[in-house]
């Protein structure tokens, strides 16, 4: 960090510098500009979400609070399927969950692209009042007195009464704030990639059963990472279909196919092939996911600064579902009141800035946060999630729509062999461990 | 010689030519260490969705900037191993997600 000295009438150039602008940035800026406080964001690509991307769905509680017109935003298709598979290597047992409430208004959840979606979060800031400066990286961030006065970035400082990092989960800032490790411990952390694949809506809909402007969510576990913890998944855009694999970098290591080959397998299984035929690649990308949990959270509060959304690690990966966006969006809301309470205080300091904590404690997302604690550790206990119980259930089900002109056996017994085989009370510690978990 | 890393069917640099970049050509903003460590080279070959870390036919390692899509991986998995830098782009540089 760069130490720097403070004249006594020092007036800095901003109340806050939002470095960040993404879900957590913008939001922040926006609760603050809406406040008539004079706030800056600085975002490294050339605009916001040229940097980001999502698998990716969103559950919209949290902007629905923050923006009434959030249907206004470009958002792709409201979720009506929730589909979950396990896949063995020659196999796929799928689960297809559609419930009327799944798509009702405050609960429901809508697939979404970062390079539209963060734009129109940024322009909603800007309309606030917040200022915008995109195509800048902060190099540093600046002290005074033991305390984050501002940031420096393309060899200029920029001073503020406190700084909200909103860099991402690659956060370079948390570290020189003193408030995280250089970087997470790789079982902490999953890669993704994924291809953005454009079909036309009505291919699209016919392809998943969705209505017009619906869309599914598919989550996979099973072969497609060979046994590593992590999955696939497969969301519906408005015209295209977003397609990955995630997988944890500490497993992935100790596999022997890269993650892009085990996207190209994943994608030419059988199963998968249909639906993204003569689709055409309109863009791959890659990202990291931060799915460690409660225990890997940074500090988020320090002397000038608080940290959101994915740079506080603010992700929960539950298998059945993925969760980032909505706690970055609420973090960042959180973030922007606890700025403006601290600010109309006159207290920037870390002990002025305590209310960001207390309130996030008070919210859903550390609730959440706490409730899922021990699930990441879970999937490291239950390896069978990835191998094991994706052939089991093949071994199950085969005998059950396999007629061959072979005498039947009792379903018990065809059912009861391949229990056996991983052991029933290992099957039943497991479950018992996940539901604990979860 | 870098082995356990099965065949490799896709040509990952084809997928990134459709991505928007604008790439510097001035500045590496991640660089190897000299004679990086097989295990060690191995596990970015493995991780890194963008396949910048390859293996010749020869068993040579190759390693190319371009292309990044700063994700990060690598930082988190060698940042303190075999890797000498690692930065962003300058700004306005490397990906430019336009779907994301």
């Amino acid at each position: 960090m760069a130490e720097i000295t403070l004249d006594v009438d020092f007036e800095p150039d901003f109340d806050v510098i939002v470095v960040g602008g993404g879900c957590a940035g913008c939001v922040a800026a926006y609760k603050l500009a809406e406040a008539g406080k004079a706030v800056l964001v600085v975002e490294r690509g050339n605009y916001s979400g040229a940097k980001n991307m999502t698998g990716g769905r969103i559950y919209t509680h949290s902007l629905a609070k923050v923006f009434p017109d959030y249907l206004d935003a470009p958002l792709q298709r409201k979720v009506s399927h929730e589909r979950i598979s396990l896949m063995a290597p020659d196999s796929n047992f799928t689960v297809d969950f559609t419930s009327r409430e799944l798509t009702e208004p405050g609960q429901e959840s809508w697939t979404v692209l970062r390079a539209p979606f963060d734009q129109w979060l940024a322009e909603k800031a800007e309309e606030a009042g917040a200022e915008i400066i995109p195509g800048i990286a902060v190099e540093d961030l600046l002290m005074a007195n033991g305390k984050v006065v501002g940031i420096s970035a393309a060899g200029e400082e920029m001073t503020a009464r406190m700084v909200i990092l909103a860099d991402g989960v690659n956060s370079l800032l948390t570290s020189k704030a003193g408030l995280s490790k250089p970087a997470p411990a790789i079982d902490q952390v999953a890669v993704g990639a994924k291809e953005t694949i454009q079909l036309d809506p009505a291919v699209i809909e016919s392809r998943f059963l969705c209505n017009p402007g619906e869309g599914a969510s598919w989550l996979f576990a099973g072969s497609m990472t060979n046994g590593a913890i992590g999955g696939a998944f497969v969301y519906t855009n408005e015209d295209s279909i977003s397609i990955g694999i995630v997988a944890t970098m500490s497993e992935v290591i100790k596999q022997d196919i890269p993650v892009y080959q085990m996207l190209e397998n994943f994608k030419n299984r059988p199963e998968i092939a249909p639906l993204i035929r003569d689709g055409k690649l309109v863009e791959y990308s890659g990202h990291v996911v931060p799915e460690g949990g409660l225990k890997m959270m940074p500090e988020l509060v320090g002397n000038g600064v608080i940290v959101a959304g994915d740079a506080a690690m603010m992700c929960m990966n539950l298998g059945y579902t993925v969760r980032g966006m909505d706690l970055a969006i609420a973090s960042g809301e959180i973030a922007g009141k606890a700025a403006i309470q601290a600010l109309d205080a006159g207290d920037t300091s870390k002990a002025g800035l305590q209310c960001y904590k207390t309130m996030l404690d008070q919210s859903f997302i550390m609730r959440d946060m706490k409730q899922y604690e021990n699930f990441p550790e879970f999937m490291e206990e239950c390896p069978r999630l990835f191998k094991g119980y994706p052939e089991m259930i093949r071994d199950i089900m085969n005998p059950m729509f396999i007629v061959n002109g072979q005498p039947r056996e009792s379903l018990k017994k065809m059912a009861m062999g391949p229990i056996k085989e991983i052991g029933m009370f290992t099957i039943a510690k497991d479950a018992m461990k996940g539901m604990k978990a979860l | 010689m870098i082995e356990n890393v099965c065949d490799i069917t896709v040509n990952v640099d084809e997928k990134l030519s459709i991505d928007k970049f604008n790439v510097d050509e001035e500045n590496a903003h991640i660089v190897l260490k000299e004679n990086p460590s097989d295990e060690e080279f191995r596990k970015l070959v493995l991780c890194c969705p963008a396949a910048l870390y390859k293996v010749e036919e020869d068993g040579s390692k190759r390693f190319d900037y371009a292309g990044c899509l700063e994700c990060g991986t690598c930082r988190m998995i060698c940042g303190d191993t075999i890797l000498e830098k690692w930065e962003y782009p300058q700004p306005t540089m490397g990906i430019e997600y336009r779907f994301g």
